[in-house]
Parts: C-alpha cells; sequence; structure tokens
C-alpha cells in the first residue's frame, strides 16, 4: 500500500482496503501515476494503488475520491 | 509539510458500517455523495465551526450523514430538512445550520419548505446534491432527472409531454428576494470540483457571518441509478447535465447584507416552561352549576352579526361554570353576508354529538335562519328573536318567543355591534339556568378588548332586563 519513495517527493497513500475501485482517481491524475490492482481487496474491489513516483502532490485524486479516508497526500 | 487526509469533522470510524472496514461510507463506488461530503468536512475543519454545527440529514441517500459529520445532528422527515432548520437555527442562532438535501428531497416532496425558507432568507446554508434522479429507492425519475434519460419509472426516457421538463431549483431560489447567494457547480472534473470547494466555503461563510440564506447546487451522479461506472458518469454529467442546468453564480447580494440575518432569540429556561405556556395560572375552582335540562343551543344569522361568536360566549358560560360544552359553527366562506349558524351543547354529561338537530333553544337573527330553523325546535322550546331586522314572528302556541329588537338596543348602548351580547343577555335570562353575575365574570374574561368591556356589561344587562323585567 504506502510505497516508499525518495526523500522530499511528494507522494500518495492509497488504502486499499478502503478503496471501492471506481477509478475517479485514475481519470484525473495528471502524472497518471494510479492503477488498479489486479487483485481484489477484502470487499470484493479491485483497488487503486501508487504506482511508486513522479506524484506531484496535486491532491485531484484526493478530492476526486469519494471515500474520506481512502487516499492521503503528502507533500514534503 | 503539507498533508492532505480526512477531515477532522469526520468520525474516526462510521458506526453503520457492517464488516471490518469502517472508514468507508455506504455509498456505491463512484458515488458523489463522498465528494461534497468531503468538501463540506474540510470546510467545517477550515472555519473552525465544526462544535457548533448541527447538520440536517434529509432522506434519501445521504439519509446517514448523521454517521459521518462529528457535528451536531438531526434527521428531518422527507423534503422538511429546511423546515426543521429553521428552527434550529432560530432557537440557537450562533450555532451553524446545514441542510443537505438530494433532488427528490429538496424539488419534489420538500419543494414548500425548500422556497419558503428561501423566500424568508433564513440564515442557513443549503447544499442541494443533484444527481437527476432517485437513488435510494432504485433509479426513479427525480424533478431533475433528464429528458430522454432512462430510469425505472421512465423506460422509454423522460418525456417533456408526460414528465415535465428538468426543474432548475437554483434558478428559482435565485428569483427570491431575500435569498443571499445562490451558486450551481459541479464535481465532473477536477476544475469543477475546485470551485465546488469554492463555492461550498463561501456558502458555510455567509452564515458565519450572518448573511443570510445561501444555496449552493452541486451537480452530482448516481453510477449505479444511471448504470455507468465512475469515470463515465462524470462524463455524462459534464457533457449531458450541464447542458440543462448551467453552471455559475446565479445571484450573490451577500456582501449587502452584513448582519442583516441574525436573529437573537432570548435562552428558553426550563424553569419558566409553565409561564410560556399560560399554564402557570392557577385552576379556578369552578362551583359547578346544576341544570334542570340540557341545554341544545342554535344561533343563526348573517356572517358579520357575531353569530359565531355569541355562540362561543354562551359555552363559554357553560364551560367556565363547570359544565360539558360543544361549539360547532356552520358558515360559508364568505368572511361577512353569506349565512352562519353554529350548534351549542351545554350539559351536566358528556357530550357525544357536538350537531343539534332538535335546539331546545334558537337564536335569530335574520329572517332566513327564522323560517329554516324554527320548525326544529322541539315544542314548549324557547326562541329568541332580533325584531329589530327579523319580521317574521314563530308560532307562539307551541314555542316560548322571546321577542327583543336586539340591535336597536345595541345601537343605543353605543353599536350594532354588540347585538350578539343583547341576545346573549335574553337567552341567559330565558335559560334560568345561570345568574348575571356568571354571565357578566365569562364574558369579562373572555373579551380579549378590555377597552370595550363596560360597553358589552350594558348590552348584556339591557338583554338580561328585557326578558327578566318586560324591557
Amino acid at each position: 500500500m504506502t510505497e516508499t519513495v525518495q526523500k522530499d517527493a511528494p507522494f500518495i497513500e492509497i488504502t486499499g482496503e478502503l478503496c471501492k475501485g471506481c477509478k475517479l482517481c485514475i481519470d484525473v491524475c495528471p502524472k497518471s501515476v494510479i492503477a488498479i490492482s489486479e487483485k481484489l481487496n477484502g470487499s470484493s474491489y479491485h483497488p487503486a494503488y501508487y504506482t511508486g513516483a513522479d506524484c506531484t502532490g496535486c491532491a485531484l485524486c484526493f478530492y476526486a475520491c469519494p471515500e474520506p479516508a481512502a487516499i492521503r497526500v503528502v507533500k514534503p | 509539510m503539507k498533508i492532505v487526509e480526512k477531515s477532522l469533522s469526520f468520525y474516526k470510524e462510521f458506526e453503520r458500517k457492517s464488516g471490518p472496514h469502517k472508514e468507508t461510507t455506504h455509498y456505491c463506488p463512484g458515488c458523489g455523495h463522498g465528494n461534497v461530503h468531503k468538501m463540506i468536512a474540510e470546510c467545517m475543519d477550515d472555519l473552525g465551526i465544526r462544535d457548533r454545527t448541527v447538520f440536517v440529514s434529509p432522506v434519501g441517500c445521504s439519509v446517514f450523514g448523521y454517521y459521518y459529520f462529528d457535528c451536531g445532528n438531526i434527521q428531518a422527515a422527507h423534503g422538511r430538512a429546511p423546515a426543521v432548520a429553521t428552527g434550529i437555527k432560530r432557537a440557537n442562532p450562533d450555532s451553524i445550520v446545514i441542510s443537505y438535501q438530494g433532488d427528490g428531497d429538496l424539488a419534489a416532496i420538500g419543494t414548500a419548505e425548500t422556497i419558503h425558507t428561501a423566500n424568508r432568507g433564513e440564515n442557513i446554508t443549503v447544499f442541494f446534491v443533484n444527481n437527476a434522479i432517485y437513488g435510494m429507492t432504485g433509479g426513479q425519475m427525480a424533478p431533475t432527472t433528464m429528458i430522454g434519460q432512462k430510469t425505472t419509472t421512465t423506460p422509454r426516457g423522460r418525456m417533456e409531454t408526460v414528465h415535465g421538463n428538468p426543474i432548475r431549483m437554483a434558478e428559482i431560489i435565485a428569483t427570491l428576494p431575500a435569498a443571499s447567494y445562490v451558486e450551481r457547480v459541479a464535481i465532473g472534473n477536477s476544475k469543477h470540483i475546485m470551485k465546488a470547494r469554492k463555492a461550498i466555503r463561501k456558502a458555510l461563510e455567509n452564515q458565519v457571518a450572518n448573511k443570510g440564506y445561501s444555496f449552493v447546487e452541486i451537480l452530482s451522479t448516481c453510477p449505479t441509478g444511471w448504470k455507468m461506472d465512475g469515470p463515465d458518469s462524470r462524463d455524462w454529467l459534464i457533457e449531458e447535465m450541464t447542458k440543462v442546468f448551467p453552471l455559475g453564480v446565479l445571484k450573490d447580494d451577500a456582501d449587502e447584507r452584513e448582519g442583516d440575518w441574525y436573529r437573537p432569540v432570548k435562552g428558553f429556561e426550563p424553569a419558566k416552561r409553565d409561564t410560556y405556556l399560560g399554564a402557570d395560572i392557577p385552576d379556578e375552582v369552578i362551583e359547578k352549576v346544576g341544570l334542570k335540562q340540557d341545554l341544545m343551543c342554535k344561533f343563526a344569522g348573517f356572517g358579520g352579526q357575531g353569530i359565531l361568536t355569541l355562540g362561543l360566549f354562551w359555552a363559554q358560560v357553560g364551560m367556565r361554570n363547570g359544565l360539558h360544552t360543544s361549539w360547532i359553527p356552520s358558515y360559508g366562506p364568505e368572511m361577512r353576508g353569506g349565512t352562519a349558524n353554529c350548534s351549542v351543547n351545554i350539559s351536566e354529561k358528556r357530550i357525544g354529538s357536538p350537531l343539534v338537530e332538535k335546539p331546545n333553544a334558537l337564536v335569530v337573527m335574520n329572517q332566513p335562519s327564522l323560517e329554516l330553523f324554527e320548525p326544529d325546535v322541539i315544542d314548549g322550546g324557547t326562541i329568541i328573536i332580533d325584531t329589530s331586522i327579523v319580521e317574521g314572528r314563530p308560532d307562539t302556541a307551541r314555542l316560548n318567543a322571546v321577542l327583543i329588537p336586539a340591535t336597536e338596543i345595541a345601537d343605543e348602548v353605543g353599536t350594532p355591534k354588540v347585538a350578539n351580547v343583547v341576545l346573549l343577555g335574553a337567552l341567559a335570562a330565558a335559560s334560568g339556568a345561570f345568574t348575571i353575575e356568571q354571565v357578566e365574570k365569562t364574558l369579562r374574561a373572555t373579551i380579549k378588548k378590555k377597552n370595550l368591556i363596560d360597553m358589552n356589561m350594558t348590552a348584556l344587562k339591557r338583554g338580561w332586563d328585557h326578558v327578566k323585567n318586560g324591557g
């Protein structure tokens, strides 16, 4: 879930178990750094995940996501 | 370091959810409610108003608002959220009241509450989430459903000629002078969402500054009801909905209204409850009057003569002397000039029906009433006639007739308007059931305009004396 990236780079954390797989975050991400997992989560959804690099911390995915707690954006 | 994450205005866990993941909502994947919830919660955090916010949940998918927002919560009957919000805001002017409603709730069943709350300019914030469908009940047509849109109740698509057009609530609200701020936003793409955040913030800031009624319509999506996935539903919103529901500010007078909409109220003191209700006056000890027979009275005349009031006075006389009473009026829609009558029962026993079909006392103030009701009076009953107005005379072989020029007497006393009180005096005397003191006491307590009491007392006495002393 949480991807470790180089220090000082912005990143997002997607809690896969809270994701319903609606793909809205993928739709809005300007850098296309979010993808849908092949695996199902505990609620039988294919959750989104951060591909691990190039996030700008724009937080558009956060606001596009209908779930309150599924995405967390960190901009150091 | 900047972190964007779940707002503090949300509960940590959402109790409603079964299963292990209590941090997810009950909404379908891709539903717009979650986005709007997040924007409102974020704004509550930023404005620091969580502790004084009351969130009114509607009926619809968002009925469970109170499971999400960690603030004051109340859930209103379908469509009534703005009415409930009005009450909360007026009783607690320092609270921040949010009425969160969907299109079925706000634009169908709650249209009246919505429009009148806006028209009063209540200092509340309304968030109208319009997704063009009834989601919770399974995707039926809503007032905002688009022409051609297929729903379970419009399987061939909404047709203008059959179902009407999608209703534009924001435009309607914007026509009302008391509404301060009306804007329509959407959540179709990131640009929309950033504008919606601003509008939501402005609508809440307006309330904090007592700038009056704010209404934000948020075009949203229902992927399940629309039978689309998340991204497709957002596209459909942008391509179709925004054509019928154009985005933008429809009205913004908020800056001219600084502080105008604060309605201070005196705090409710529980100890004074009886005083508020007028229940702190000790019950009067009533001496119960005995009756020889039940009094079944009918009063009839033209509307405006005071016939119904006369009946009420008479019923009060019975009530204030410990008897069971009933009063029921019958009148046309005219305030003046139509015919009116009322029936009054006074009895020592409980009264079954308030109707009087066979009166033992009849008071008439016009000719048609004499003709209509005289045959109903039982043999040996009393009939009291205002001879100033009524030309006919009753059958004195069958009835005990009291002929009294009540309107002329009233005119002498001061105004013909008290003719009904002259007749009250006559009826009281003729019935033999009460003393004049008992009637006077009732009248004194019943008349609202205290400066008219003396005139009424004189009128009463004149009527009483006319019967007792023949003039």
